[in-house]
């Protein structure tokens, strides 16, 4: 009786041992899924956010700052007994904007039900305040702090840029993969240029937690935790107090003022009018307004020192005056006869001027003889080609401005301007022949002649150093005490000597000191500048004023641009006087042009 | 004559079965080591022998039970067999006084409180059915094909389990029915048993098949197959007939069972067994920690004391019913592959014991102490793993607790005792 029991009693006894360690075996080696499941239960990944770097003045006061943001995390699969109605009214947010909130979350690239995801962003220091006491409510959401931006001022806003949350299109482009949703990358301006440097790196801590979300100390003593490492500051060569100024001076007008250190190509002052608070583009205000500016007509985001593309006027016979001497085609005694409307008008009490009268006078006439001269050598009997090889080797000589071609400066977005070549005009007159006749009103700076308030800038910078120029840039110092970009310090020369440049100087003496621009004259100071008036038919002109001062050691160069206020000696030489005193003395005494100059509303 | 006054070279030790013990020992000291691992908190770590943590207490419950062993070997052998009535009498008794003066620990009442001391009898009444059945089964005359003595046995084991239903212990009560085993063992027909697993196995499938209507068909395909491939007489065609006309309405109630006569929580442990996603905030939140634990020790695990899953209290009751989620935890698929083979061994080797002795009330005896060991290690470690329901019943000397580490020990130290003095029992088996 009952053979055989006793071995199939054990038999099941090893069975269900078998079985066990079948299904151990399964769960333990072969899948691989519980471990990240019991990862994600009992590590929480913080991200620890870098400060952003700080942003300078010349003299070391702050402009862009980071100030504390809070966003509330959440972590779905912690969420526990959910109580919308509590959570609205200590969020005071509706039913329909929580469940979007819900809806969003889950709609980003890195959401996951085991990993923080962003629920909602950018609490104020206020709404943390009120919202943290309660956050032991809700299991599963989290504050994390991490920084905005904010700024000192309300100027400068079009250098500044503006920084904010990454796009889609952006992190889809981003082959770095330093990027994750939610996270802020500057967008334009040096924000955007200097993004890299400013960023810092970004930290990671990875935290125990036990099942009530409690944190339990680091992960393995800390040893994957990663510090953040914050981002460089900027020291920009900005002067704030003159750019403040400057704002001020063309408030209610369109247009840019550019001021530049001639002797480190350092900007001071860099003004596009209208602007807009750089304020405005921060935090959770960033969409609303962010619609509001970039629908404004009046274009505040247009950066018009680097992208309003202008014809340069009659700045432009200082250039041409100089190019003219370094080719031999006319000695500083040259004279020619303005006769008027033959085929350029002219104006002012002048006839017969010779090369610094006709600068001082802005005579067009002369400055047509001039250009005829420069392109129609006589090389060749043929008029046509003559003037194709004037032009080619004019261009040479202009374009070593930094004419025609993007100067490089830090800041996104540049323009180009345009100096005509013989390539331009084929294309223009689709194939047909095109001379001298065709093209003169190059000489006056009108024309096809297009250049960009930085480059008349960096045009008398130029001159104030006698035949070179040093890129312009925002950024003095990368690092407190750093040096900047490398290519800010290279000197540019052009192909003109220096004793040409004095005689372009003692005309621009000239303009202040009799000549169209004698408002722009100061007390003890020899100021050199030159007017221009853009025609803009049938509304007024622009007005156009470059500058630099004072003439022995120069210690700033300046453009102005004012759109559709009248001649050059108005309005543009007004402010850029009235910033050459402020910047070279400190101070403002002649109120008179100051109320002149806010009297003028030319929009 | 209480005392043993027969021992043969004079000491306690002498003819034990130093293999079981070797095995004892390892299991209380792993079990031990694991219950510091699940309280360990690295802020606030504290001794082994604090006596303020599970594993300073569970130290002096290991103590005590060495007492407990002392006394069972200085004790004569006949002792167990003549006093086991009364032993299985008072165990009853106890039961039935637990609902009335018991105190309620987490929902069920089963514990019989002396001041802050407290003891779980249901634990007790195993040791003693287990005498009582071996009395039973071993009386001179005993046939297991007599209708009454199976009678007598079911009653044996009915009475405690219905009393421990009574305490709402589901799983105490359900470990009895590894009895079964030991009738089989004994002689009784596998009838039962294998009734009792196709049952089991129809129950399951009924709650995995979405529609019932396919289990039917499947129940008229078999049938008809086994049928055809018989004998075609009248009376088997009937028979066959009949049990499909049962199995069927069997499926067709066990919906109604699960959704009706089942308590709430009772169903949601067994649907979540088949899926715990089904509810993975509540029962299934047991299982799936419980496995996330496990699985994420992968082959080596995590080391000792490093476990997240326990120390973080993801797993509920890590200390007594899930202490195995801290073995596969911190010590991965080779912590337990070590545990379910020293469990097999220690069951193999009992079995072992129990067919070397020479009466049948050891051997009887020795088998009720190898299943109920398989009992509690099939259900506990297979309710970790989503292979069973949970039902709270403790790993043998894994689980904290005093009371169940005692019944263990009692339960295997009666069996050594009956098994060091096996050459004094006069040969008297059947």
């Amino acid at each position: 009786m009952n053979e055989g029991r006793k071995e199939i009693v054990q038999v099941v006894f090893v069975l269900i041992g078998i079985i066990f360690l079948i299904k151990l075996f399964f769960i333990q080696v072969i899948d691989s899924r519980y471990k990240d499941l019991a990862d994600g239960n009992a590590i929480l990944p913080q991200v620890e956010y870098p400060s952003r770097g700080l942003i300078y003045d010349r003299n070391h006061k702050l402009i862009a700052y980071n100030t504390p943001e809070f966003d509330v995390e959440c972590i779905l699969q912690d969420v526990k007994k959910f109580d919308t109605a509590r959570f609205c009214e200590v969020f005071k947010m509706g039913r329909p904007e929580v469940r979007k909130a819900f809806k969003d979350m889950k709609a980003r690239k890195e959401y996951s039900r085991f990993k923080p995801t962003v629920f909602i962003d950018q609490l104020s220091t206020l709404e943390y305040a009120t919202v943290s006491d309660h956050m032991d409510e809700f299991p599963g959401f989290y504050i994390v702090a991490r920084t905005g931006r904010a700024y000192s001022t309300a100027s400068l806003a079009n250098a500044l840029g503006y920084v904010s949350e990454i796009s889609k299109s952006q992190l889809e482009h981003d082959s770095t993969k330093i990027y994750k949703q939610g996270d802020y990358i500057g967008q334009s301006g040096i924000e955007a240029y200097y993004e890299e440097v400013l960023r810092g790196q970004r930290g990671m801590r990875f935290k125990l937690r036990n099942v009530k979300g409690v944190e339990k100390g680091s992960w393995n003593n800390g040893a994957y935790d990663t510090l953040s490492v914050p981002g460089t500051d900027l020291v920009t060569g900005i002067d704030l107090d003159l750019q403040q100024y400057a704002e001020f001076l063309l408030n209610g007008k369109a247009g840019s003022i550019v001021a530049i250190e001639p002797s480190s190509g350092e900007i001071l002052t860099f003004v596009s009018g209208p602007s807009y608070d750089p304020n405005q583009l921060t935090g959770r205000k960033y969409s609303n307004n962010f619609k509001l500016i970039s629908a404004d007509t009046m274009k505040p985001l247009f950066n018009r020192p680097l992208m309003a593309q202008y014809r340069p006027g009659s700045i432009f016979k200082i250039a041409q005056a100089m190019t003219a001497l370094q080719m031999g085609v006319v000695k500083p005694e040259t004279r020619f006869f303005c006769d008027r409307g033959n085929p350029m008008n002219c104006h002012g009490p002048h006839s017969n001027e010779d090369l610094r009268g006709a600068i001082a006078n802005s005579c067009n006439p002369y400055f047509y003889n001039v250009l005829r001269r420069m392109v129609n050598k006589g090389k060749t009997n043929d008029p046509f080609s003559d003037t194709r090889v004037g032009l080619a080797d004019w261009n040479s000589y202009i374009e070593s401005f930094g004419f025609g071609g993007k100067l490089g400066i830090d800041l996104p977005n540049e323009k180009t301007g345009l100096v005509p070549t013989p390539a331009y005009y084929d294309r223009a007159y689709r194939g047909r022949p095109w001379k001298f006749s065709n093209i003169y009103s190059i000489a006056i700076g009108e024309g096809e002649n297009l250049v960009v308030p930085l480059q008349m800038a960096n045009f008398a910078a130029t001159v104030a150093n006698r035949g070179y120029y040093i890129t312009p840039h925002i950024v003095k110092e990368i690092g407190k005490n750093g040096k900047p970009l490398p290519q800010y310090t290279e000197k540019h020369y052009t192909r003109i000597d220096s004793k040409n440049f004095d005689i372009a100087i003692d005309a621009m003496e000239a303009v202040v000191d009799h000549g169209t621009a004698t408002r722009a004259r100061m007390a003890d100071m020899i100021v050199c500048g030159k007017t221009g008036s853009v025609q803009n038919e049938p509304r007024p002109d622009h007005s156009v004023f470059i500058a630099f001062a004072p003439r022995d050691n120069p210690k700033i160069a300046i453009s102005v641009y004012v759109e559709f206020s009248g001649q050059g000696a108005r309005a543009a030489a007004s402010i850029a006087s009235l910033l050459m005193e402020k910047y070279l003395t400190g101070q403002v005494k002649r109120t008179y042009l100051e109320q002149y100059v806010l009297a003028g509303k030319f929009l | 004559m209480l005392l043993d006054q027969n021992r043969g070279d004079q000491r306690i030790t002498g003819n034990i079965d130093w293999p079981t013990v070797g095995l004892f020992a390892l299991l209380l000291m792993m079990g031990w080591l694991n219950i510091y691992a699940v309280v360990y908190d690295e802020a606030t770590a504290k001794s082994f022998f604090d006596l303020s943590t599970n594993s300073g207490r569970q130290m002096i419950f290991i103590g005590a039970s060495l007492i407990i062993v002392f006394i069972i070997m200085v004790v004569d052998m006949r002792f167990y067999e003549t006093v086991a009535y009364v032993i299985f009498g008072v165990a009853v008794f106890v039961l039935v006084l637990v609902p009335i003066i018991g105190k309620e620990v987490g929902g069920n009442k089963s514990w019989l409180g002396i001041g802050s001391f407290g003891v779980q009898p249901s634990e007790f009444a195993k040791f003693a059915t287990a005498l009582a059945i071996a009395k039973f089964i071993g009386s001179v005359g005993f046939r297991m094909d007599n209708m009454r003595n199976q009678a007598i046995l079911f009653g044996m084991i009915g009475v405690p389990i219905g009393l421990i239903l009574l305490q709402k212990d589901f799983g105490t009560a359900l470990v009895f029915v590894a009895f079964l085993l030991v009738f089989y063992r004994e002689g009784m027909s596998p009838f039962l048993l294998v009734v009792g697993t196709c049952a089991a196995a129809l129950f399951i499938l009924t709650l995995v098949v979405p529609n019932r209507l396919y289990l039917e068909i499947g129940v008229f395909v078999i049938i008809t197959i086994i049928i055809l491939m018989g004998k075609k007489t009248i009376r088997r065609i009937l028979i066959f007939g009949i049990a499909g006309v049962i199995i069927a309405g069997f499926v067709e109630s066990t919906d109604y069972i699960v959704n009706n006569a089942l308590k709430p929580h009772h169903r949601s442990r067994i649907k979540v067994l088949i899926d715990p996603s089904s509810d993975l905030k509540g029962e299934g939140w047991n299982v799936t920690q419980s496995k996330i634990a496990i699985g994420s020790g992968g082959f080596i695990g995590k080391g000792y004391l490093r476990g997240t899953q326990t120390k973080f209290d993801f797993v509920p009751k890590q200390s007594t019913d899930f202490i195995f989620c801290t073995i596969g935890e911190e010590w991965g698929y080779i912590g337990s592959l070590a545990v379910v083979g020293l469990f097999v061994a220690l069951i193999l080797r009992v079995v072992h014991i129990a067919e070397r002795q020479k009466n049948r009330f050891a051997r009887t005896y020795g088998y009720s102490v190898a299943c109920l060991f398989f009992a509690h290690f099939a259900i506990n470690i297979g309710m970790t793993i989503g292979l069973f329901p949970v039902v709270g019943i403790p790993l043998p000397f894994f689980s904290y607790g005093g009371s169940a580490l005692w019944s263990f020990t009692i339960l295997l130290f009666i069996l050594l005792k009956l098994d060091a003095n096996r050459g004094q029992v006069l040969q008297r088996m059947n």
